[in-house]
């Protein structure tokens, strides 16, 4: 199997359960999500009204649309929490009509909380979701080292952190827990201009190592200048994608 | 990673987050043994408190659980991370057997702590009061082990199945109270007004718990003349509601929370 790798210089950690859901995808292009058509439904109102994306590994895509455009519902579809009503939608090679609850451990999905245990450490934290895939310690101590949370930070209560840093927080959490699409909704919301900028070093960072990102934001002049496309969602479907003119850091750059 | 290792996983996370926010030990077990105290007051009459004693136990506990309840999926709702582990996909199952084992723990410890609030406050009320405190007086006496398992029952009792008793209907209460309590823990936490919908839920359907448990425990320290092996049959309830709360509540806890 083919399956593209990210470039040996990456800290990601390597695992077989990586590779398998590596393989899953199309040999044959770096094509991770492959969305055609689709629709999903919220209640009865069809939140997605046929959305046809196709996302390559390590793109940073910046989601743009206004308020109630579907932005969070293809985040939360592309994470395997909705149902496809109609159309044919697979991330990581796992069919989502079929397979949505298998893909979940292969994504991670970052929203306005951070996921995150407020009475214990950084490192037990990290620890926590790492331990849910097998990680081991040293790929949790990778995952502290490469958000910058690891040092004096890593036995800080969560609770004691700035927001910045329980922004990073969760990130080595999805670093120790293997995801390999990082979907995130509004991460700049609550951080400082150095907590904006550490994050967007992240990203980038995380692209190069390999992940794909999709950032939902109304920040768009920032997050434009880290996406290498945009994506703009308008009454559930996309209404316009276009390349920019950033450098796609990730391996199928 | 296999369901008992993350249910273990999960347990061993919520005992953590106990040990260092200590809600336990600085408001839960105050919480219980006020409530001990209150019904002492309120209840001032000695054949009173004798005949509803093991009642008043429970009843502790069960108020205890709500917050109990309400603590343990605070953490999870705090900064989202419920929704995380399911957006991680992880076991739901293991999620609602980790979460009841941890509450299960911490139950188990505050049910010693009732039953010796029990012994103390409404000593003169039960035999085990009495050879406790002569346990403590006059420790040199006799063997103190043959004291307390003695006190914990009524004359003409035999104190080791009564104790028996005792331990096994605490411990299938306990699992039953644990595996109801994470499962409407986990379906009010999606709601708003968890606060109140928590007990509206819960108190119905521990009901057989309360009424088994307070039966086995009479029985297990002699109140109104019940004898021990009356407390088998209440223990065999306890553990049919503790077996199917259990099993039903892993199946259940996975769509309840998803979706």
């Amino acid at each position: 199997m083919d399956a593209p790798q990210p470039p040996s210089s990456m800290s990601l950690p390597q695992t077989s359960r990586v590779d398998d859901a590596a393989s899953r995808a199309d040999p044959r292009s770096n094509q991770v999500i492959v969305l055609d058509d689709v629709v999903a439904v919220l209640g009865q109102f069809p939140a997605l009204a046929g959305v046809t994306l196709t996302v390559e590994r390590g793109e940073i895509v910046l989601l743009k649309g206004p308020n109630g455009a579907g932005k969070t519902t293809l985040l939360r579809l592309c994470a395997g929490l909705l149902r496809v009503e109609r159309g044919a939608a697979t991330v990581l090679g796992f069919d989502l009509a079929t397979q949505r609850h298998e893909l979940r451990s292969h994504v991670g999905l970052l929203g306005h909380q951070n996921g995150l245990y407020l009475d214990m450490d950084v490192r037990e934290n990290v620890q926590f979701w790492g331990r849910t895939v097998g990680a081991s310690d040293t790929e949790i101590d990778q995952a502290m080292v490469r958000m910058g949370v690891a040092g004096r930070l890593a036995d800080v209560p969560v609770r004691k952190l700035s927001a910045g840093q329980k922004r990073r927080t969760a990130l080595a959490c999805l670093v120790a827990r293997r995801a390999q699409v990082w979907l995130l909704d509004e991460p700049h919301a609550g951080l400082d201009a150095i907590g904006r900028d550490e994050l967007d070093a992240t990203l980038v960072e995380a692209s190069q190592a390999g992940a794909t990102i999709i950032v939902a934001s109304h920040e768009l002049e920032r997050a434009g200048n880290l996406a290498t496309r945009i994506v703009e969602v308008i009454g559930g479907q996309v209404h316009d994608t276009r390349a920019t003119t950033a450098k796609a850091p990730g391996p199928s750059s | 990673m296999s369901t008992w290792a993350l249910a273990r996983l999960i347990a061993a996370k919520d005992l953590r987050v106990e040990r260092r926010s200590k809600i336990v030990t600085n408001q839960v077990l105050p919480f219980a043994g006020i409530t001990m105290v209150s019904f002492a007051f309120v209840l001032d009459k000695q054949n009173v408190i004798d005949t509803v004693a093991p009642g008043l136990i429970w009843l502790a506990t069960m108020f205890s659980l709500l917050i109990l309840v309400q603590r343990s999926f605070g953490i999870e709702t705090d900064d989202g991370a419920l929704d995380a582990m399911r957006v991680a996909g992880v076991d739901a199952g293991a999620i609602f057997l980790g979460k009841a084992l941890a509450l299960a723990v911490q139950l188990l410890v505050l049910e010693v702590m009732l039953f010796v609030a029990a012994i103390i406050f409404y000593g003169e009320s039960i035999q085990s009061g009495r050879a406790v405190l002569a346990f403590f007086n006059e420790p040199t006496d006799v063997n103190g082990v043959e004291v307390v398992l003695a006190g914990l029952t009524s004359p003409g009792q035999s104190p080791i199945f009564a104790t028996v008793l005792l331990v096994t209907t605490m411990i299938s209460a306990t699992c039953g109270l644990a595996a109801v309590g994470t499962l409407y823990g986990g379906l009010a936490a999606g709601f708003k007004g968890s606060e109140t919908l928590l007990p509206l839920l819960t108190i119905p359907a521990v009901a057989p718990v309360l009424i088994g448990a307070t039966k086995a425990v009479e029985s297990a320290v002699g109140t109104s003349g019940a004898a021990v092996s009356e407390g088998w049959q209440w223990v065999s309830l306890l553990a049919v509601f503790a077996v199917a709360a259990g099993v039903g509540g892993a199946l259940a806890f996975g769509p309840l929370i998803d979706d």
